[in-house]
């Protein structure tokens, strides 16, 4: 973290609206608002793939259609209309095969925006990326040197094509297509997303990366990620997400499905940032995500997630403790201001002996916005010996936000030892003073004891992903204390 | 370097301060000295610029600019640094982070880079020996956890860092063993130059011992109403206030 300066946040804070809301003119090929069989079928088609899939996408159609837009989560806005949207946009010139050198200079120009140059990140970083602009993926870096260790890291598109077998046996293994309303949406309409198999034993020698961004108006993005580690693997894996500023809320509905096989382990970590909408609370992103992960024996997995943007979020990475020994956990900073809302937590099932989950929770409300922690810690009866702890902080920054926890315990075994804390607070008048007669202006002071609130879980992120994270909680609370 | 003029402050429409008259020049040790309630800490809060308060007549002027109109971190800017009586936890932020911050803060509103890295841990080291500050103490976040007399110690250990020109020590001696006391009078006495001017408010004359004031001032509901060497804090010590009192009235 010691990389960044004050002057990059000074320079950071003198823009004050969301950073990354540029449109870039991509001519795109999308298809036609509104969704029926005929559409899930067009871009199945679109996409090349084999009948199986088609079939597993229409199952889901036909499954979503039967389903209701669940209304339990804490969050209110007005639903979207589902026949308004369009359901497929890729930018046209995208072609899985080109290299680096053939990609349309607009895009590059984008990722320049973006601050993630890929000829930058071949040569400085250590990390392969996987990019999705709207819907598509659009350049795969370190392929080469991921192959040989085996490693396969390519759009799900490709791998659907390329490694058929792989993808079959494992999509709707963790979430199922039916498993709620915005899943089903997804399994029916996804357009791409990420592909990543560790092989038995290796261990990923750098942070697998994905970058999504919505550019076109009026379109959806649905990616589906699928990482599978296999026995004894390691992978580490980074998300990142941006949108453009629009006045009307686009709509995202995510699945991403892990897979840690016997001694696997996977580090999953987010920085989302989609467009929050504007201070008045138009616009944004609306993010429908479902996350979950498998633990067979002694696995772990463990999702890291730094939430600053979107409307709406609607988010709970959870971890399935199938194997013994197994271990989940989650670190998560929510940050909502203005009229942002979030209601986001995990779930932790228990099921195998001995299996152990840490859940940290750190929520930030400022403005008018709401933020709700939902967690679920279940022990089911066969998990023997099954320990649980958790921690749900939230802070609070003026009088017109709301925090609200909502923790669910359901413990079917009496060798299970489960743990709850939780605190709120606010920053108070007293310690913005204090900082201010060490010479440390308002808005410094809040980061600064932002920073200090969310510490437990910066620490769990990746460096390069730390300090961008740092940035951003900073810029999301910008101008929110008077 | 400090000379505050007919200050009248209140809180709530109540009157705290009722006409401060005080004079301070670079070099100089001053001891205020009062009962509970005479407004001894509003002042020292008015002049780092606590905004709770309302200052409704007077000026403050700091080597002659009136500071009375500035936020309070351009008061620490311009080198005005409180200790405070009762030092305000920040959980999550270590002693360090905290002063490389301020810090570098100051720098930037003087219009001078940030200080390098190796400067900055030589002057830890160097600052944390003068009070004989365990250097693990400084990863532990500010205040949290601190025992009354690790906080006040860390007040100073942070004007140590700051090197202000006008240190107001608003009850620094309170909390503090006697071992203590006498580390943290030794610091403040180091840190005493012929640049710099030194505030200190106090229930007890016991500090004074350690930090010998040039002029102690008594201060009686919002005003200060004796003012003398350093022999009229042994006076108090053996009187109490009240023969002060009578004297007044």
């Amino acid at each position: 973290m010691a990389k960044y300066t004050e002057d990059d946040l000074k320079v950071e804070l003198e823009s004050k609206e969301y950073e990354y809301g540029f449109y870039t003119e991509l001519e795109s090929d999308t298809f036609p608002i509104g969704l029926n069989e005929s559409i899930v079928r067009a871009i199945s088609k679109k996409k090349e793939e084999p009948e199986w899939m088609t079939d597993w996408r229409i199952a889901a159609f036909r499954a979503w259609q039967e389903m209701e837009e669940p209304e339990w989560a804490n969050v209110n806005y007005e639903k979207p209309d589902f026949q308004a949207i369009s359901y497929y946009s890729a930018p046209k010139k995208a072609d899985p095969n080109k290299t680096l050198d053939d990609v349309d200079s607009e895009l590059l120009e984008m990722y320049k925006k973006l601050g993630i140059s890929l000829d930058e990140q071949k040569k400085m970083n250590n990390i392969a990326m996987d990019i999705v602009v709207d819907s598509v993926s659009v350049a795969t870096t370190f392929k080469k040197t991921l192959a040989e260790k085996g490693i396969i890291f390519m759009s799900i598109s490709e791998a659907i094509r390329e490694y058929p077998d792989l993808v079959q046996r494992y999509l709707g293994t963790v979430i199922p297509q039916r498993d709620n309303f915005y899943a089903a949406l997804n399994s029916a309409v996804f357009s791409d997303g990420s592909f990543c198999y560790i092989p038995k034993g290796v261990r990923c020698p750098m942070e697998l990366s994905t970058y999504f961004r919505i550019n076109q108006a009026g379109t959806g993005q649905f990616e589906r990620t699928l990482l599978i580690a296999d026995e004894g693997s390691y992978v580490s894996y980074l998300e990142g997400c941006t949108a453009p500023s629009r006045d009307e809320n686009q709509l995202h509905a995510a699945v991403v499905e892990l897979i840690a096989l016997d001694n696997a382990e996977i580090k999953y970590s987010t920085v989302q940032n989609w467009y929050p909408g504007n201070k008045e609370g138009k616009g944004g992103v609306f993010n429908f995500v479902t996350k979950r992960g498998i633990c067979e024996k002694h696995a772990k997995i463990s999702w890291t997630q730094v939430e600053t943007g979107s409307a709406i979020t609607w988010k709970y990475p959870s971890v399935v403790l199938k194997g013994d020994n197994s271990i989940g956990e989650f670190y998560s900073i929510a940050v909502t201001n203005n009229y942002q809302q979030a209601d986001t937590g995990t779930k932790m099932i228990h099921l195998g002996k001995n299996t152990k989950s840490t859940i940290i929770s750190k929520g930030i409300s400022a403005g008018k916005s709401q933020n709700s922690y939902r967690g679920l810690v279940r022990i089911s009866t066969n998990a023997e010996n099954a320990r649980n702890f958790s921690q749900c902080d939230s802070l609070l920054m003026g009088n017109n936000c709301g925090a609200h926890t909502f923790p669910y315990i359901e413990s079917k075994n009496s060798s299970a030892i489960i743990e709850h804390e939780a605190t709120t607070s606010k920053i108070g008048e007293d310690q913005v003073f204090y900082c201010n007669q060490r010479g440390i202006p308002t808005e410094k002071a809040i980061a600064l004891i932002v920073n200090g609130f969310s510490k437990e879980v910066l620490n769990k992120l990746p460096m390069e992903f730390a300090v961008e994270a740092q940035k951003l909680l900073e810029i999301s609370l910008e101008g929110s204390v008077g | 370097m400090l000379s505050i003029k007919n200050l009248h402050a209140s809180v709530e429409d109540k009157e705290i301060l009722k006409g401060i008259n005080l004079v301070v020049n670079a070099g100089e040790v001053h001891a205020i000295m009062g009962p509970n309630g005479a407004g001894k800490s509003t002042l020292a809060s008015i002049i780092a610029g606590n905004e709770n308060y309302e200052v409704s007549a007077g000026e403050i002027l700091l080597e002659g600019e009136d500071i009375s109109e500035l936020a309070p971190e351009e008061r620490a800017h311009k080198g005005v640094f409180l200790s405070f009586q009762y030092p305000i936890e920040i959980p999550g932020v270590s002693v360090t982070n905290f002063m490389k911050t301020a810090i570098n803060e100051s720098r930037k509103a003087n219009g001078k880079e940030e200080m390098p890295a190796n400067e900055m841990l030589k002057l830890i080291r160097e600052k944390s020996e003068l009070l004989e500050i365990d250097r693990k103490f400084l990863s532990r976040s500010l205040n949290e956890g601190f025992s009354g007399g690790e906080k006040k110690r860390n007040e100073i250990f942070q004007m140590a860092m700051l090197e202000p020109k006008l240190a107001i020590l608003d009850e620094t001696d309170s909390g503090l063993d006697i071992d203590a006391l006498r580390i943290v009078a030794n610091g403040v006495n180091k840190l005493k130059s012929k640049n710099n001017a030194v505030v200190v408010i106090t229930h007890y004359q016991r500090l004074l011992d350690y930090i010998i004031p040039d002029f102690v001032h008594v201060l009686m509901d919002g005003k200060i109403v004796k003012s003398g060497g350093k022999e009229l804090a042994y006076e108090l010590e053996e009187k109490g206030y009240d023969w002060i009192k009578a004297e007044v009235q």
